[in-house]
């Protein structure tokens, strides 16, 4: 009886509140600005990752090979790697060069780190035509 | 070449590069002594990154230590040995001291490239201790060799940005790190060269070695000499210019007037093509065929050595790549630049793999 009151209550609220505000698709500018500012702080982040020596254990870094994320591709994911033997998503393409050449311990795959290092990578490679799977 | 023709090429050792070492040039002078040719093993970027105590990282090492063994299986033997530049990865002695132990296998008089991950950590002064000069000339076979220092820069972001050398050299060796500032020869050098071509007669042919591309390629990555207008002026009025360059990981050639552009591969790992980066704009030249993109399943692959043939003063490049087919590129004198020999143009991609 009590979730019940609750849910009314709660859907009372919803209806009030959308006769007050905008829709949920009409975002402001004001909105579009708060989600990009979130954004690129992660993609910030993100780049610290890929030039952190202590990423992995040897003092490699990602940004090593691949300036600016270049050569990372993430357009082509999900897709087929040879080296794993399965279609495969980025981080764990990620997570493939964090144990070789960084000789270091993966992440998991909804690390922090790791959603803001897939950040860094497609904001590098934005604009670029989704290609999944290509070879 | 294949992993299997690879290692026949180990276990039969000189036989099979003396067959590889075949002068394959089509532009030999009909007039030119061939006592005048001869052969040079380039090797370059090996990036030796020191880990702590005596440790270093394995990959980089492996990628020297198998090119200065395959140089030392030359045969007929190179008449020497040029080194184009970062040795090491962040210039400290620990670097420099393990990449010239493994150097010192070589049976070969060898020359050095200042690059800019010996330079940064001290302004080159360890290098110097071990190697000598930073830019200097010699006389090889009717050939003049000059070896420059491309990779300074202004005397302010050199000398005031930074607390401390440790901290200038991080700075500049991330490649895409904004905070880099472009390389230079600089008026000093400038001056030195003009002053050493100028008894030189214009049909003596040139081989300038430097460790960025005395062009203008791509900004963003340090692909960039910034006076390169200015060193390619006193160049340009000798008959046959040939400027080698590391720096770049990759393959690249180019023709601009009378000066031939040649990279070296990096022994430690290969770079991505300036157009793979999507947001900044690139100069890279219309002739070059590029390699595919590295697959990183091979700690080698798109990395290697290569060895030069100079025939009548103009350069054949063959690229030894350990886990890539070989490639040459020769200057085509009908063309009047370089090409290279199988793949002449980009509707014929070396490598079809993505």
């Amino acid at each position: 009886m009590r979730n019940i009151i609750q849910t009314l209550f709660l859907v009372a609220a919803l209806s009030l509140g959308n006769t007050l505000t905008a829709q949920a698709d009409e975002f402001t500018k004001e909105d579009l600005d708060i989600w990009q500012k979130e954004f690129m702080a992660v993609v910030a982040v993100g780049r610290t990752a890929f030039t952190d020596p202590n990423l992995g254990t040897n003092g490699v870094v990602c940004a090593q090979c691949h300036p600016n994320g270049a050569n990372t591709h993430p357009e082509t994911y999900p897709k087929f790697q040879k080296q794993i033997g399965r279609v495969i998503t980025l981080p764990e393409m990620i997570n493939w060069c964090i144990r070789n050449p960084l000789e270091g311990k993966p992440m998991a795959l909804d690390d922090p780190k790791m959603v803001a290092m897939q950040a860094y990578i497609t904001h590098e490679r934005r604009n670029v035509k989704l290609a999944p799977g290509k070879h | 070449m294949s992993i299997i023709n690879r290692r026949t090429l180990l276990k039969t050792g000189g036989t099979f590069v003396a067959g590889a070492c075949l002068p394959l040039t089509n532009i030999r002078l009909a007039f030119a002594d061939q006592s005048q040719d001869f052969t040079f093993a380039y090797i370059s970027d090996s990036h030796i990154q020191h880990i702590k105590g005596t440790k270093f990282v394995r990959n980089w090492d492996q990628g020297l230590k198998r090119a200065v063994a395959e140089a030392n299986l030359m045969s007929p033997k190179p008449d020497f040995v040029m080194y184009g530049g970062d040795l090491a990865q962040l210039g400290t002695r620990e670097e420099l001291d393990h990449g010239f132990e493994i150097m010192s296998a070589l049976k070969h008089k060898t020359h050095y490239v200042m690059g800019e991950h010996d330079y940064y950590a001290d302004l080159g002064e360890y290098w110097s201790s071990q190697v000598g000069k930073q830019y200097y000339s010699f006389d090889h076979k009717g050939v003049h060799i000059i070896v420059l220092n491309s990779i300074l820069t202004d005397d302010h972001w050199t000398h005031e940005r930074w607390a401390n050398g440790t901290e200038r050299m991080g700075v500049m060796a991330g490649l895409d790190d904004p905070r880099g500032s472009p390389f230079m020869v600089g008026a000093a050098q400038r001056k030195w060269l003009a002053n050493d071509l100028k008894d030189i007669s214009k049909d003596t042919p040139i081989i300038v070695f430097s460790h960025s591309p005395l062009q203008k390629l791509f900004k963003n990555w340090n692909f960039w000499t910034d006076d390169a207008e200015l060193v390619q002026a006193i160049l340009q009025p000798f008959d046959s210019v040939t400027v080698f360059y590391g720096h770049v990981h990759q393959i690249q050639y180019n023709q601009i007037g009378n000066i031939t552009f040649h990279s070296v591969m990096a022994t430690a790992w290969p770079w991505p093509y300036p157009e793979s980066y999507a947001q900044a704009e690139n100069h890279m030249p219309h002739l070059t065929v590029p390699i595919n993109r590295a697959d990183p399943f091979f700690e080698r692959d798109a990395t290697g050595w290569q060895y030069v043939d100079i025939n009548s003063g103009k350069a054949t490049v063959k690229f030894s790549l350990t886990e890539n087919e070989p490639r040459t590129v020769s200057y085509d004198a009908k063309r009047g630049h370089p090409v290279d020999t199988k793949y002449v143009s980009r509707s014929k991609p070396p490598q079809n793999h993505y």
